[in-house]
């Protein structure tokens, strides 16, 4: 009796006193409510942490708020930091926690060689050392309305592969009227720069898209830039294209119907399925096929889990978060996350376990996102952006692209007053971190 | 001769103004001096490494362009805003001061506007006028017009105008109705015995008699088109098309906390403070002479 009362007393005291973590995070529902649905699965496999997500408004937002709440020595344990915001992070050594030193500090076993290569190489150092831990990464795809296809006398199951294709099917559709708007896209700079220069394994900038240095610059006036920037002032003209807008501000007009086809994040599938009245499809990123070996892979969007340090900390609650950690990377938690929201899975056990589960038999569209960001080896144009101040870049970018829109400048020009502009801010971006 | 007020308590006076004086110390001067002393660095994003540059960060604003553009958009938002704001009102302050019946409702709904949120009412013109899902901006491209504010730098403009202007128009209504109240109907009466007419009546009489509410509202109009108006510009365009919408005030925001350069950033908010205290200084100077306290 006595034993057992001694043995009573003493996990009960340790239950009342779980390891507190924050984690910062920028997903909105219902992506957010799947997160905070992992993170309760995670409170409730184990009795020693126990991790609160926050949200914290748009990703810009996010990462301001981190930076603030770190220099008043306040930041979350885990902040989620989109992608552009990586090599802020990386140049910001003393803020963060590698999570290559956390797990081994932790003593968890942690395997890099499991995530996808297009993934873990783009939140890792020159020589594989993760930096940050991978969750919801997604890539660009193409979002077709197959009735709108129908209406235009286009075969909704044979959707158009290149850009002329794309041209041509885009004005079958405003012909036939079967759509207000054609073609659109979203994240304008993503799509139609960053993630353009790696399925055609074009330089983005130099330094092998700043992966080898602070002193890297812009390559985006290139002639295949300047002609693709062309063609959609062209399509804009003739009614074909039309701008919606920054960031993700034209995702709804696909959904609701109003644009044919979106070029948009693969993440748009919540909505999608959620909101989209009619039948669609979801086909690769087009390509120019003059392009020698064009189309290769695509690059990763989307964020990671990024651990920072804080004076009061203790090392049992960077154990949690490591122990965190180690429970997203698991094959069923990793698959579930991908097949509630459509970003993809970022193992391959995850991966393995959806195709066992025969997800991607039952959705062909979200197999057409692993394979674009799978279809060939990474090169060092293909890897992912590493610029500081991209955002401020991306920003530069849309500026430059809405004059050319407005037929105030040529697409060379806007092209040329990116980089000029862009380059500046890599300088002092450089300024700031040496 | 000036009234004075006299204490009796020597120490009544400094606690009665202390809460006010410590709310002033910290939401004013506190951050006005860290916005001071960060003006003169370089930081990276974190504040890991600071480098101090003196008047560097003020030079590079007023050699770059695009500092230059928003200042140019500034001066042409803030004073379309106060122009626009500020004839409305008295417009609507003039007709909602004739006896009528449901004069109580209609001033009621007049000055509802002023308690929608700014970003609220700043979607709920987006709700109108979006080029592809907006009521009136659908409306307005059906009938032939080039509407489309996500391109065309005038028209965000335009837009961002009468976003801020709704509910700025409801605050002015109030202060002019009132005004307009205070003045004794005998001066008005004696003017129209005397043969002028309304038009008469309302530039001799009428207007300079509310020349005080006139010039306290065009001190807190162009207040609120400089600082005010963050909420409606970034709900709206964030600045652009382009930087067609990216005042000043919206630029230190894009500066400090998307491009993460807090220099600059500081930098630019100390100028604008100086702008601002500038700008009303002269305005009490120039403008007190032209006042008519009745």
């Amino acid at each position: 009796m006595v034993v057992t009362v001694a043995l009573g007393t003493a996990p009960a005291a340790r239950a009342q006193a779980r390891v507190s973590i924050e984690l910062w995070h920028a997903l909105a529902n219902p992506l957010g409510k799947v997160l905070e649905d992992i993170v309760a699965g995670f409170n409730a496999s184990q009795s020693t942490y126990r991790v609160t997500p926050v949200f914290k408004g748009s990703y810009t937002d996010t990462l301001a708020a981190v930076i603030a709440a770190f220099r008043a020595g306040r930041a979350p344990l885990i902040a989620q930091v989109y992608d552009v915001g990586t090599a802020t992070m990386m140049a910001a050594k003393e803020a963060v926690y590698p999570v290559y030193q956390l797990m081994r500090d932790a003593k968890v076993p942690f395997d890099p060689s499991l995530y996808l290569p297009a993934v873990r190489g783009y939140y890792s150092l020159p020589d594989g050392r993760m930096m940050s831990m991978p969750f919801n990464s997604s890539t660009a795809v193409v979002w077709y309305n197959k009735d709108a296809f129908r209406r235009a006398g286009l075969d909704p199951e044979r959707p158009p592969r290149t850009w002329p294709e794309l041209r041509v099917a885009a004005q079958r559709i405003r012909s036939a009227g079967a759509a207000r708007c054609a073609l659109s896209s979203s994240w304008f700079s993503w799509i139609q720069l960053e993630q353009f220069s790696a399925i055609h394994n074009v330089p983005f900038a130099t330094r092998e898209d700043g992966f080898g240095g602070l002193d890297a610059e812009l390559r985006i006036n290139g002639p295949l830039y300047v002609r693709h920037l062309e063609t959609l002032v062209e399509m804009q003209r003739e009614g074909t294209f039309t701008y919606g807008g920054r960031d993700a501000t034209p995702d709804g007009l696909f959904p609701s119907g109003e644009c044919a086809i979106l070029e948009a994040s693969s993440a748009l599938r919540a909505r999608v399925v959620r909101e989209a009245k009619f039948a669609w499809g979801v086909t690769f990123l087009p390509y120019y096929p003059d392009v020698p070996g064009a189309p290769y892979n695509s690059i990763i969007g989307g964020a990671s889990f990024w651990v920072m340090r804080r004076p009061d900390a203790t090392p049992e609650q960077y154990r949690g978060v490591a122990e965190f950690f180690r429970y997203i990377s698991r094959p069923e938690v990793d698959a579930r996350w991908a097949m509630e929201t459509g970003y993809l899975p970022v193992t391959f056990p995850g991966v393995e376990r959806m195709r066992a589960l025969g997800y991607y038999r039952d959705n062909p569209d979200a197999w057409v996102a692993y394979q674009q960001l799978t279809r060939t080896r990474p090169t060092p144009n293909s890897r992912g952006i590493r610029l500081g101040n991209l955002p401020q870049i991306r920003i530069i970018i849309y500026e430059e692209v809405e004059k050319a829109f407005q037929g105030k400048q040529t697409a060379k020009q806007a092209l040329d007053s990116a980089v000029r502009r862009g380059n500046a801010v890599l300088r002092e971006f450089q300024r700031e971190n040496r | 001769m000036r009234r004075r007020v006299v204490f009796r308590n020597r120490w009544l006076p400094y606690a009665l103004l202390a809460p006010q004086l410590a709310l002033t110390v910290v939401f004013f001067l506190w951050p006005a001096a860290q916005a001071l002393s960060q003006s003169v660095y370089v930081t990276d994003a974190f504040g890991l490494r600071a480098r101090f540059v003196g008047l560097g960060n003020f030079v590079a604003l007023f050699t770059d362009p695009l500092y230059l553009g928003a200042l140019r958009v500034t001066i042409l938002f803030s004073l379309t805003l106060v122009a626009v704001t500020l004839a409305a009102a008295l417009g609507l302050a003039l007709a909602a001061n004739r006896p009528m019946p449901g004069a109580a409702v209609y001033r009621t709904l007049l000055v509802w506007p002023y308690a929608v949120a700014p970003a609220v009412a700043a979607v709920l013109m987006l709700f109108l006028f979006h080029p592809a899902i907006g009521l009136l901006g659908r409306w307005l491209r059906a009938h032939g017009v080039p509407w489309d504010y996500t391109l065309n730098g005038t028209h965000a403009l335009v837009l961002v105008t009468l976003a801020a202007a709704w509910r700025q128009v409801s605050y002015n209504f109030i202060f002019f109705l009132a005004g307009l109240q205070a003045i004794p109907r005998s001066l008005v009466e004696a003017a129209s015995v005397d043969g002028a007419g309304p038009g008469r009546v309302f530039w001799s009489v009428v207007f300079p008699l509310l020349s005080p509410t006139t010039f306290f509202l065009v001190v807190v109009n162009l207040v609120y088109a400089f600082f005010d108006t963050f909420g409606v510009i970034d709900a709206l365009t964030k600045g652009g098309p382009g930087e067609a919408t990216e005042t000043l005030m919206y630029k230190v925001y894009v500066d400090g906390f998307i491009n993460h350069s807090l220099g600059s950033s500081a930098a630019q908010s100390v100028v604008l403070m100086t702008v601002v205290v500038l700008l009303t200084a002269v305005q009490f100077r120039h403008l007190e002479h032209r006042v008519h306290y009745g």
